[in-house]
């Protein structure tokens, strides 16, 4: 099932830190983004279904954003998650994390806290050991902080 | 060493899916920021966190510069038999840090 | 300036011109029921980085400073641990109390300070640079002793005329918006800026994670940040202004619980 789901992010910069500044870098775009799902899917369908890619309704900063993908998966040797990709649109690079998983794992579960440059999408892919590929997407929105940290 | 947080069961019963915690203190430095002086600050994160179970890989992930700070990863594994899990992160600069943590499977 | 800081500054410039329309009398202080900690104006997911240990990247300082703690230093070569003790034992209430009046100096001085007077005067060591990652590590450690009590600066006759200074810096308009803290954090703690709440700045989990640092920092890394934001003149770290600014915060926050290390956006 297809979600969209839009959300509320707090500061974006990635450049917090006394005497840093962000020169705006080069940036994955749609079509980098998709260049790199292409890596991993090959020339397979990716499908809507079985994850469920959680972010957060209200997130304050975008430096560090909780998420949790979650797939559904008996997680037998027969039937299970090999593996669970995150990309996204508009942060220099469009990948985030490729976790390999198994019929150890129990569930085919992940979290971790990302970076969020800019108002954008989200993708989460789950790889199967049929050789099928699922995902799930959230559009995401960012503003900036409000109270800029100076050098010294 | 970089300072670790990890968190295990310290027992389960065989066949339970243990949720496994972890947390390592490193800034993953992204490698697009620049100083004051306009000079890009070469990139530094960890780029691997591997985990195994009596020394079997149980889970492996790929991190990119997307991670935050201080890089928290959360997943599971089945509870298959006591012993010893062992958590490593490598990266950029020869950076390497190990972690273990003991399991009582009943 | 960037783009960020004009529009920073427009919003706050508005807030200043609704604000003085407002009478220039002290503004009332929150009512002590009516006070929140900054835990609650932030959203679900970072409360949940918070309030579990495991998760906290904040604790990644503390068990550093538990390290920290029993590490010999100086030319005495002791360790906080040889005067101090087990420190969830004897430190247990110490940062709730602070900042506290120091007698040799005559005035009231910050946990960190006190560490590193301890330094100089008990280890003989060199003092821990301000927000160096050991000093934070250090604080965060005694800190983490005194998560769920209650804030508790000592105000007498000793500490009040600190109190007061201190108090008098929160109400002072300052800087090229001629603008208070009062006015944000008293008078519109319920509204937004730039789209992030404004809280009632309420010191309650100092040195804390802030989201937007992705680190460790002190309550007078964040005061300078905010300092800046108002387009004050900003004050170096250690000053007497800050000091007692902290001073009265805490006192302001009196009785509200300690929740070191604390996670903040």
């Amino acid at each position: 099932m297809t979600t969209r789901r839009n959300v509320l992010i707090g500061a974006a910069s990635l450049a917090a830190g006394a005497g840093l500044v962000s020169v705006s870098p080069a940036r994955a775009t749609p079509a980098s983004m998709d260049a790199a799902i292409k890596k991993v899917v090959g020339s397979a369908p990716l499908r809507k279904g079985k994850v469920t890619l959680s972010l957060p309704p209200l997130v304050e900063n975008g430096n560090t954003v909780s998420l949790e993908v979650s797939v559904e998966s008996p997680m037998t040797p027969e039937n299970h998650v090999k593996a669970i990709h995150i990309f996204n649109e508009k942060n220099p690079l469009p990948n985030v994390i490729s976790a390999r998983l198994g019929p150890r794992a129990g569930q085919g579960k992940l979290s971790t806290r990302m970076r969020l440059a800019d108002s954008q999408r989200v993708i989460a892919v789950a790889e199967l050991s049929d050789g099928s590929f699922w995902s799930d997407e959230v559009d995401v929105i960012v503003t900036i902080a409000a109270c800029l940290e100076d050098p010294g | 060493m970089a300072r670790t947080l990890i968190n295990v069961p310290k027992t389960a019963k065989k066949g339970e899916i243990i949720a496994i915690k972890t947390l390592i203190s490193h800034e993953m430095e992204t490698g697009f920021r620049h100083d004051n002086m306009g000079k890009a600050i070469p990139r530094d994160i960890i780029s691997l966190f591997v985990c195994t179970y009596n020394g079997q890989e149980i889970f492996r992930a790929e991190l990119h510069p997307a991670i935050a700070a201080n890089p928290f990863i959360a997943f599971s594994t089945v509870a298959t038999a006591s012993g010893t899990l062992e958590f490593k992160w490598t990266g950029d600069n020869g950076f390497s840090a190990t972690e273990q943590a003991t399991i009582t499977v009943e | 300036m960037t783009t960020v800081e004009r529009r920073l500054v427009t919003v706050v410039a508005m807030i200043c011109a609704a604000a003085s329309t407002m009478h220039s009398a002290l503004a009332a202080d929150i009512p002590l029921e009516e006070r929140k900690s900054g835990y609650e104006f932030m959203g679900r997911d970072t409360r949940a980085m918070q309030d579990d240990d495991t998760a906290n990247p904040g604790m990644l300082s503390v068990l550093d400073g538990e390290t920290a703690w029993q590490r010999k230093a100086g030319s005495a070569a002791k360790s906080c641990a040889d005067c101090h003790g087990d420190a969830s034992a004897s430190m247990k209430g110490v940062a709730a109390r602070y900042p506290a009046f120091d007698a040799a100096r005559g005035r009231p001085v910050s946990l960190e300070q006190r560490v590193n007077i301890c330094r100089a005067e008990q280890q003989q060591a060199p003092a821990l640079a301000p927000e160096s990652k050991e000093l934070l590590t250090l604080s965060a450690y005694v800190g983490r002793q005194s998560r769920g009590m209650p804030i508790a600066v000592t105000i007498d006759e000793r500490t009040r005329p600190f109190l007061e200074a201190g108090r008098a810096t929160f109400f002072r308009r300052q800087g090229q918006l001629n603008f208070a803290c009062t006015q944000c954090h008293d008078d519109n703690w319920k509204e937004k800026l730039a789209g992030s709440p404004i809280t009632q700045a309420h010191p309650t989990g100092y040195p804390l994670y802030r989201l937007e640092w992705q680190g460790m920092g002190s309550l007078q890394r964040r005061l300078r940040n905010c300092i800046t934001g108002m387009r004050v003149e900003n004050y170096p770290f250690g000053a007497p202004e800050l000091i007692d600014l902290e001073l009265y915060l805490m006192w302001r926050a009196r009785g509200m619980p300690l929740e070191t290390p604390a996670v903040r956006p």
